[in-house]
């Protein structure tokens, strides 16, 4: 007879909710999503979770398992102690149960200057000129980052702060060989990098295991201090021709 | 059943093993409290920190030799003391274990609390690193010339448990102050195109080695923490006379 747990999971909207108990049997290699799968197909079809692609890539699955900030489909039951609790993600408002709104992600990605090429494409770049770009290139957006970053989560300054997946798509353009554009102004202002106190959560719940603290946001804060902090590199910066 | 690729999960059936959430804070406020008592004590306390060829770290370069005499340390470490305290990693430990802010990942804060970040005094001021990180370096080629004359006794070359204290010292110093974040975009982390610069292949490479040196840049802080105060208190104990150095060689 299969293994049984229990699972708390949140049921409910805007208005409020509560968790919910469901028994699941356990088979051997299971994951969170697929015990919220299992139930969902025996005992509550109306169970509302967002999913894609099973396999970590997609960045759909985010949710609050034990209330830290996870991929579902990457967390193995087996790797759990005790009771398991399955709750949205803190930092945006709950659509139901499991689902969250996550568009103000997109609004602050509409708001970052895009790409501007030097020069008209193709062009020739080199593998040590890019690796840095490369890196943040692996971000699936699944928000987690958002979603633990304690300015975004327990001070709710979305006002003043873009959060770490932004802080390394700027990163991401301004460390570009090829790209024309100054993002230094609207990061340290807009985007408001100085908001982060650089704790690292954010690196920590990365499952692409990017280095977002210490290869985007700190470079960012030192661009910034070069600009704001450094009268002497201010004495011998040449003019910007852009 | 699914298995995504890549998944970071221990074997079937063993979970894994982590520390209390309280353990690092209880542990950084404990290391970081005593340390600052210990160098407060140390400063302005004592007009002094040589022992025969041995010089404390807290008292290099020795300021008495051109004439300062009043509290010599107090000269000399702030500079080390403030790189410290604006370094990315000791932020970190200290915004988390100090301030709680946040105490851990994903823990609830006291609700109501107003948050600035580093946009506002004090902590704007961590933008300063990089002039201790320059003051800091200055410091470094001090506390190197010290390490040498610790191997050089009134008999000719020896070795004393001393003259190995602060090597050890000055090389984790060395290694904690050059895997600065500072330092790696001082070198390379400025750039946009390594390629376009002057000496592509030399900046690329020290960028890439102090990267690499950056990745383990809070056990550095630890270590070098460390060894500066075991260092200091190893040579304050010669000079009260408590311990005797041992000579190896």
């Amino acid at each position: 007879m299969a293994e049984m747990r229990t699972l708390h999971v949140f049921r409910g909207d805007q208005s409020g909710g509560e968790e919910v108990a469901y028994e699941v049997p356990v088979e051997s290699g299971m994951v969170v999503l697929d015990a919220v799968h299992q139930i969902q197909a025996t005992q509550a079809p109306d169970l509302a979770v967002r999913w894609n692609c099973k396999a970590a890539r997609c960045g759909s699955c985010s949710a609050e398992v034990n209330g830290h900030p996870r991929l579902m489909c990457k967390t193995r039951l087996d790797a759990i102690e005790g009771e398991i609790h399955v709750r949205p993600m803190k930092a945006f408002p709950v659509i139901r149960d499991l689902v969250t709104d996550v568009s103000w992600n997109y609004e602050k990605a509409k708001q970052i200057e895009p790409f501007a090429p030097k020069e008209p494409a193709p062009f020739t770049m080199y593998q040590r000129d890019v690796e840095r770009s490369q890196q943040f290139r692996k971000c699936i957006e699944c928000f987690l980052c958002q979603d633990v970053c304690h300015v975004l989560r327990e001070h709710s300054a979305k006002e003043q702060y873009f959060g770490p997946r932004f802080m390394i798509k700027i990163a991401e353009l301004e460390m570009h060989p090829m790209d024309g554009a100054d993002r230094v102004p609207f990061t340290s202002h807009q985007a408001g990098v100085g908001m982060c106190n650089i704790t690292k959560c954010c690196q920590e719940v990365c499952p692409e295991h990017i280095h977002l603290t210490d290869d985007a946001i700190i470079p960012l804060k030192e661009r910034v201090a070069d600009r704001e902090w450094d009268p002497i590199r201010a004495l011998f910066r040449k003019p910007a021709v852009r | 059943m699914a298995q995504p690729a890549g998944v970071l999960a221990p074997a079937p059936g063993r979970k894994k093993w982590e520390w209390p959430w309280w353990v690092s804070p209880v542990g950084t406020v404990s290391a970081l409290g005593l340390f600052s008592i210990y160098s407060v004590w140390e400063t302005l306390t004592h007009s002094s920190g040589q022992y025969h060829n041995y010089l404390s770290p807290f008292f290099s370069p020795d300021v008495r030799s051109i004439g300062i005499q009043f509290l010599p340390a107090i000269w000399v470490v702030w500079a080390p003391l403030l790189f410290r305290a604006t370094c990315y990693y000791y932020r970190k430990a200290y915004y988390r274990s100090f301030f709680a802010d946040p105490l851990t990942c994903a823990r609830p804060e006291r609700p109501g609390r107003s948050y600035t970040g580093e946009t506002r005094l004090p902590f704007v001021l961590n933008n300063l690193h990089r002039f201790f990180f320059y003051v800091t370096v200055v410091v470094m080629a001090f506390l190197w010339y010290d390490a040498v004359r610790a191997f050089i006794f009134p008999s000719g070359f020896g070795i004393g448990v001393g003259s190995l204290l602060m090597l050890l010292n000055v090389i984790l110093l060395s290694i904690y102050t050059f895997s600065c974040h500072a330092f790696r975009h001082l070198v390379g982390g400025s750039l946009d195109c390594f390629s376009c610069a002057r000496g592509p292949i030399l900046r690329y490479s020290l960028w890439k080695t102090v990267s690499k040196w950056n990745q383990d840049h809070a056990t550095w802080a630890w270590l070098s923490m460390f060894s500066v105060w075991g260092t200091d208190l190893y040579i304050r104990l010669l000079i009260s006379g408590v311990l005797h150095d041992v000579r190896l060689f």
